[in-house]
């Protein structure tokens, strides 16, 4: 790779790179909104005094300041302003391909939901008054609190408590429209149960999705959320995990498809003795937008988090943005974070951005570190591959597959593994001519 | 027995104050069992001989011929070149992200061959031969070239001359930033390679010191893209005690007429 940045703070030896938000020489608390003492009103949310502690502002009490905890959450539309673009989680997305996500009432019929599921799981359709909506997730943006607003039926899937699942529960959601619409899923992994699921999202859709998924206590659970839309659409999915105590969560997020697609995946702790991994894959191709902002709340102490995105961009105006938002608050002692994002460039006309943020407020911490590298692949390498006799596009294929290998090899589900490294070679070979 | 020959070959590149000659007019012949050295100071134009032959889209030919058994090696592309029996050993060789030496090596081989080698043995080789060159076996794993220091990166090269047989191995400045131990591993890895007695090479040094190693059956002075003076082994010692400043002083100084090899 051609720029590579690797960051690893520790106590006591506290950075100097200036993107690391509210990391002073003591590396602690700098963020305003502690700074100052202030503490909103809790929000009326079930959330509300809990993961979110302190920190979500309903009623559209947002604190203005950098501070990731202070963006404004709400369960209601109208506490979110109108979109400009020019918002800090919003500046890279082309608002006006969004096709009405975030201006226009979600009343198109949401992508068909059908799930096969092994023995023991149980999967329901209910109504917004279900108490398990609203569990895991508040809206952190107007487009998703759109979809909060109209969504009319949610699927909850539930892997009940100490059960392990000796296959996966796949998931396909649809598209079958160009309505703008609004989906729900909740998936619920109860105390000591271990699980994988797969959200497939396909076809023709404009759809703005909230995913909630919980954690209790001591559950492993492995979120892969593949996006594999037609060219036409346009998908803005927030993804929302709360981890309870000692629970293991794995989200992997593949974006290959669809016009727009923006995922936010977001984990908090509850309780503490955690661990998170969010992983990521994504292959741009000419005229694609695919964004993805992660966010690690570490709410609580002694808790585990690594996130790896890696994107490879191919043809014009193919554009990926990576933001990745940690936060280690005050009383996140003990905690061990890392996040990195890896683009490889194929061709002239792209363009990757990758934001890592890291916000610090406690120096008592085993480790927090962040690492964005852009590399080219460019004429040299082509050249060096050439000279050994392999042919161009076998070269590279060569140079994609591996780099984006290393995500795929994190699912450890080798059915679902293949059919990965089949679709990357499927937009690889859409790229050659 | 193989031919390679490069005919009045003049080179030149684009750059931003406009065409430049390299290569003023390159006249060598390299046969199968023969090892030819190339010597010249800084800026002759040793790589841009080299990366010409292996076909780096940088440098355009403007006159002149290379062939390969009569086969017109400028109207092959870089990778039917390498497939064709020419190696570069590069001097500066490029670390490619995202792909495992093994992986590299693997396709490469399946490319040169037109099939895959036989897995287990071909697993192998690679084993044996990264053993006798002293690449630790955790290289295997790495992406190609990243992070590999100046002197593995040299190992490496001369592991895929072994590995792929060529029938020409031009070697730019193989011998530069290796320490004495490492310049004797590469360099028995070159003699082993040519101990097959199906290799030509073309050795390109600025020193002499990798010749004490490999002995080179004719030497060429190249000075300003051409070369100036020919002869046997003898003219490297020559160089080694003199330099190249008899070649460089002041323009009366007269330059040694070149005897045909
Ligand atoms: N990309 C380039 N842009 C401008 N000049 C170049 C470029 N590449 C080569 N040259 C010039 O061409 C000439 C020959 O360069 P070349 O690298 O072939 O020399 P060399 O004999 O291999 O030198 P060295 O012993 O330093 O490796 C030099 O004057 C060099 O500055
Ligand atoms: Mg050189």
């Amino acid at each position: 790779m051609t720029e590579t940045t690797t960051e690893k703070a520790r106590i006591g030896a506290p950075s100097a790179q200036p993107y690391i938000n509210g990391f002073t020489e003591e590396g602690e608390n700098l963020s305003p909104i502690n700074a100052d003492g202030t503490v909103a009103a809790p929000s009326s949310g079930p959330l509300a005094g809990d993961s979110a502690k302190g920190h979500s502002h309903g009623g559209g009490v947002g604190v203005p300041d950098s501070s990731r905890a202070g963006r404004l959450t709400s369960y209601k539309l109208e506490d979110f302003k109108a979109l400009t673009g020019l918002e800090e989680d919003w500046r890279f997305t082309p608002l006006r391909r969004l096709r009405g996500l975030h201006t226009e009432a979600l009343s198109g019929a949401a992508p068909s939901v059908s799930v096969s599921a092994p023995e023991g799981v149980t999967v329901e359709t209910v109504g917004r008054d279900d108490n398990r909506i609203g569990t895991a997730g508040i809206p952190e943006d107007r487009v998703s609190a759109n979809a909060w607003a109209n969504f009319k039926e949610a699927t909850v899937i539930t892997v009940p408590a100490e059960t392990s699942l000796d296959s996966e529960v796949s998931v396909v959601l649809a598209g079958n429209g160009s309505e703008a619409s609004a989906q729900h899923v909740v998936i619920v992994a109860e105390k000591f149960s271990k699980g994988l699921v797969v959200l497939g999202h396909e076809g023709s859709a404009v759809v703005s999705e909230n995913v909630e998924i919980v954690l209790e206590d001591g559950a492993e659970l492995t979120v892969v959320s593949l996006q594999e839309w037609n060219d036409d659409s346009v998908h803005a999915s927030s993804q929302q995990a709360k981890i309870g105590r000692d629970a293991k969560f794995k989200h992997i997020t593949v974006s290959l498809g669809g016009n727009l697609v923006r995922v936010t995946p977001t984990a908090r702790f509850a309780a503490p003795g955690g661990e998170v991994e969010l992983f990521g894959l994504y292959f741009a191709d000419a005229g694609q937008h695919l964004e993805h902002r992660t966010y690690v709340d570490h709410a609580q102490p002694n808790c585990v988090s690594n996130v790896l995105y890696k994107g490879a961009l191919q043809g014009k105006d193919a554009h990926t943005v990576w933001v990745g938002d940690v936060l280690i608050q005050k009383q996140a002692e003990g905690t061990d974070s890392y996040e990195k994002n890896q683009n490889l460039v194929l061709t002239d006309g792209c363009r990757a951005d990758s934001v890592p943020n890291l916000e610090i407020e406690t120096g008592l911490i085993e480790g927090a570190g962040h690492a964005s590298a852009t590399g080219r692949f460019d004429d040299e390498h082509l050249f060096y591959l050439m000279a050994r006799g392999i042919p161009e596009d076998v070269a590279r294929r060569l140079v994609v597959r591996g780099f984006l290998n290393e995500i795929i090899q994190k699912i450890k589900v080798p059915a679902l593994e293949e059919r990965l490294t089949e679709a990357v070679e499927r937009e690889l070979a859409a790229g050659d001519n | 027995m193989s031919t390679l020959e490069i005919k009045d070959l003049h080179v030149s590149i684009e750059t931003e104050q406009g065409t430049k000659e390299i290569l003023k007019g390159v006249s060598l012949t390299i046969k199968t069992g023969e090892t030819h050295a190339i010597m010249g100071p800084n800026g002759s134009g040793k790589s841009t001989l080299a990366s010409t032959i292996a076909g780096h889209p940088r440098y355009t030919v403007t006159s002149g011929s290379i062939t390969l058994d009569g086969e017109d090696v400028l109207e092959m592309s870089v990778d039917e070149r390498a497939r064709a029996g020419v190696f570069l050993a590069m001097q500066y060789p490029v670390e490619v992200p995202g792909v495992t030496m093994t992986n590299f090596l693997r396709t490469a081989k399946t490319a040169i061959d037109g099939e895959a080698p036989a897995l287990r043995t071909w697993t192998k080789d690679v084993k044996a031969a990264m053993q006798e060159l002293r690449i630790d076996a955790d290289f295997a794993q790495r992406n190609v070239n990243e992070g590999f220091s100046g002197g593995e990166k040299k190992r490496v090269e001369i592991l895929q001359l072994e590995l792929f047989k060529p029938k020409f191995a031009v070697l730019d400045e193989t011998d530069s930033g290796l320490d004495v131990d490492a310049l004797k591993v590469v360099s028995e890895g070159v003699n082993r390679a040519h101990a097959t007695g199906n290799m030509g090479t073309l050795l390109i040094t600025h020193y002499t010191r990798i010749l004490r190693y490999i002995k080179p059956d004719f030497v060429h002075v190249f000075v300003d893209g051409k070369v100036v003076e020919e002869g046997g082994p003898e003219l490297a010692d020559r160089l080694e005690e003199e330099g190249y400043d008899r070649y460089l002083s002041g323009a009366g100084a007269a330059v040694a007429p070149a005897v045909q090899a």
